[in-house]
């Protein structure tokens, strides 16, 4: 047993280490070839500095979603597109590829207005801009004011010897975010559409294995990979629902388990440095909001008696104190599930920012490559430092899984709970 | 600035919000139903039987100490028996011997007895024929001698030293 464990603790060390070496490596590489020339895309006039390393501009293209999945360099994993305009239909597209990219994901047509940037799919807001298919001269980015009234650095699409302004990648916020609400939804299979059907599809074949497992080998001792799911499934079954869920908890243990395997392997799945994994999935608010009202609506749907009470009209308390007490309740509904959305996507976006960060330290002391012995200096700093960050964002991924699913049990809890007095 | 205009991140995203809800839900569906519950099932079936067993194990060990207490009472009865018995067995024995010593001892008196009865017979008998014989020869040798007296004493005396000699004691 000891021999088994202490293998698999080397095989959890080397393949950090490994992942690491491949992050630093991967990310080298794709530097290097940004900072190559680019003979077809003009660099914009009055641009900010493009020779410049950014490192808060590669963070953000590292967390950001994008409906091409970056590789490396000028290689792109291109993906399907579906956009609906209303009152005008929608574009369905095979992959992106289909707006003829040529370096750094930037698309040389225009595809009914719409064009493709790094990456990102957007539309261009001017309606003089001509439908169906276009040539394009390249983009520029200036600072412009967007639908928010806010003056902001704007990408601009060169047609026709004049620049036309283009939207938010598709947004619903209305500003709250320093979005808006723009004239046109993207519903394409994104680079974390796409992350979440391959972590789906390694789950359920994983998950369907081990029940198979549990079936064959029924009233016997758990073996092999069955053994070691069931420690974690165990885990959470007598510290996460039991304590709090008490004798129903096998009604909701499924939706636990649900929610902590698929946060979890979404979050270790961003920690793959290359290709397919590496996607900010987890640390997207929008993922997370749909995580956590899966929770509010499971936890509202299953309240009984006891738990609205105890929200509009608190048993045992005066009644100018429940005046008081049933707005807070009231509003506790919604911030439930709202501190569990942001919590998990902030830490796990911070993470991946302080990543890319510490690595983005190899260029920033190489002067963008320029420097052999700036960017070897810069390595040897980045490497224990990266190491450590990759340590610690293990242990994340690991608790904030358990913490979202610790609070569903939580409230599951508070809201199934009978009356005890 | 830059936060503001590309920090995509945290502003909701209409076409992932249906993704995730599809993907999380068929995720929920699939894998809940035939995957987590059988497992959980199991489990606590296997739970169940872990402490059925337990409790098979504690009553049964309870039964073992109560046959041991009992098997421990029989042993020491078994040994008191052992003991009655190795004891009436002696005292059968020393009865028997003691019983088999008198009657040997009386019987070997009544056989003496016997033994010097016949011989005390038997003596008497030799005696009787002892004295028949003695006086047949007294007679005979009367006899010859009364025929004898005609002739010399001398002779006679020869003739009856020669007659007692031809008396043969056998």
């Amino acid at each position: 047993m000891k021999i088994k464990y202490m293998l698999m603790r080397n095989f959890l060390f080397s393949f950090m280490c490994f992942g690491l070496v491949f992050s630093s490596a991967g990310l080298f590489a794709a530097e290097v070839q940004q900072d190559d020339p680019d003979p077809v895309i003009e660099t914009p006039l009055e641009d900010l500095d493009e020779k410049e390393f950014d490192p808060g501009e590669k963070a953000i293209g590292h967390i950001v979603d994008a409906n091409a999945f970056h590789i490396g360099g000028n290689l792109f994993f291109h993906l399907p597109v579906m956009l609906f305009v209303p009152n005008e239909g929608w574009t369905l597209l095979r992959s992106t590829r289909q707006f003829k990219p040529e370096t750094y994901g930037d698309g040389t047509i225009a595809i009914n207005r719409f064009v493709l940037n790094h990456g990102t799919v957007y539309r261009v807001i001017d309606n003089s801009f001509p439908d169906g298919r276009v040539d394009i001269d390249g983009f520029t980015k200036r600072d412009a004011e967007n639908r928010c009234g806010e003056i902001v650095p704007t990408i601009f699409v060169k047609y026709g010897g004049q620049e036309y302004q283009v939207e938010w990648k598709s947004t619903i916020d209305g500003c709250f975010f320093g979005g808006s609400i723009t004239s046109y939804y993207d519903f394409s299979i994104t680079k974390n559409v796409f992350s979440m059907l391959l972590v789906f599809g390694f789950l359920t074949w994983m998950f369907l294995v081990v029940a198979k497992a549990y079936r064959k080998r029924d009233g016997k001792a758990p073996k092999g990979f069955q053994n070691f799911m069931e420690t974690i499934i165990v885990f959470i079954q007598d510290d996460v629902a039991k304590p709090f869920l008490g004798k129903k908890y096998d009604r909701f243990l499924p939706f636990l388990l649900c929610i902590f395997f698929f946060i979890l392997a979404l979050n270790l799945f961003g920690l793959i440095p290359f290709f397919p994994g590496s996607a900010n999935v987890t640390g997207n608010l929008t993922v997370t909001m749909v995580l956590a009202l899966f929770t509010f609506f499971t936890v509202n749907f299953v309240g009984n008696k006891h738990y609205w009470e105890h929200i509009f009209w608190m048993p045992g308390i005066p009644a100018p104190i429940k005046l008081i007490l049933t707005p807070v309740e009231f509003i506790g509904l919604f911030i439930k599930p709202f501190t569990l959305m942001l919590r998990l996507s902030a830490s796990i976006t911070a993470g991946h920012i302080v990543m890319v960060a510490f690595v983005s330290l190899i260029f920033i002391f190489g002067d963008s490559g320029a420097n052999l012995q700036g960017s070897i200096m810069g390595a040897v700093m980045a490497f224990p430092l990266t190491l450590f960050m990759m340590g610690i964002e293990l242990i994340i991924a690991l608790v904030q899984a358990f913490v979202f699913t610790i609070l569903t049990a939580s409230y599951l809890g508070a809201a199934t709970e009978e009356a005890h007095h | 600035m830059i936060f503001l205009a590309e920090f995509t991140v945290f502003r909701p995203d209409p076409g992932l919000v249906i993704w995730t809800s599809i993907i999380f839900f068929t995720f929920l569906l699939i894998i809940g139903k035939f995957a987590f519950k059988p497992i959980v099932t199991a489990l606590k079936r296997r739970e169940h039987d872990i402490q059925n067993a337990l409790d098979a194990a504690k009553i049964a060990r309870a039964e073992m100490e109560n046959l041991k207490e009992e098997n421990e009472e029989l042993l020491a009865k078994a040994r008191e028996e052992r003991t009655l018995i190795i004891k009436e067995a002696k005292e059968a024995r020393d009865y028997m011997i003691s019983e088999a010593k008198k009657k040997a001892k009386e019987e070997a008196a009544v056989i003496v007895q016997n033994a010097r009865n016949d011989i005390e017979n038997q003596k008497i008998a030799a005696i009787k024929e002892l004295k028949n014989e003695v006086a047949g020869m007294a007679v005979d040798i009367a006899g010859k001698v009364i025929k004898r007296e005609l002739s010399s004493d001398q002779s006679q005396k020869e003739y009856v030293n020669k007659l007692i000699d031809d008396i043969k004691l056998n």
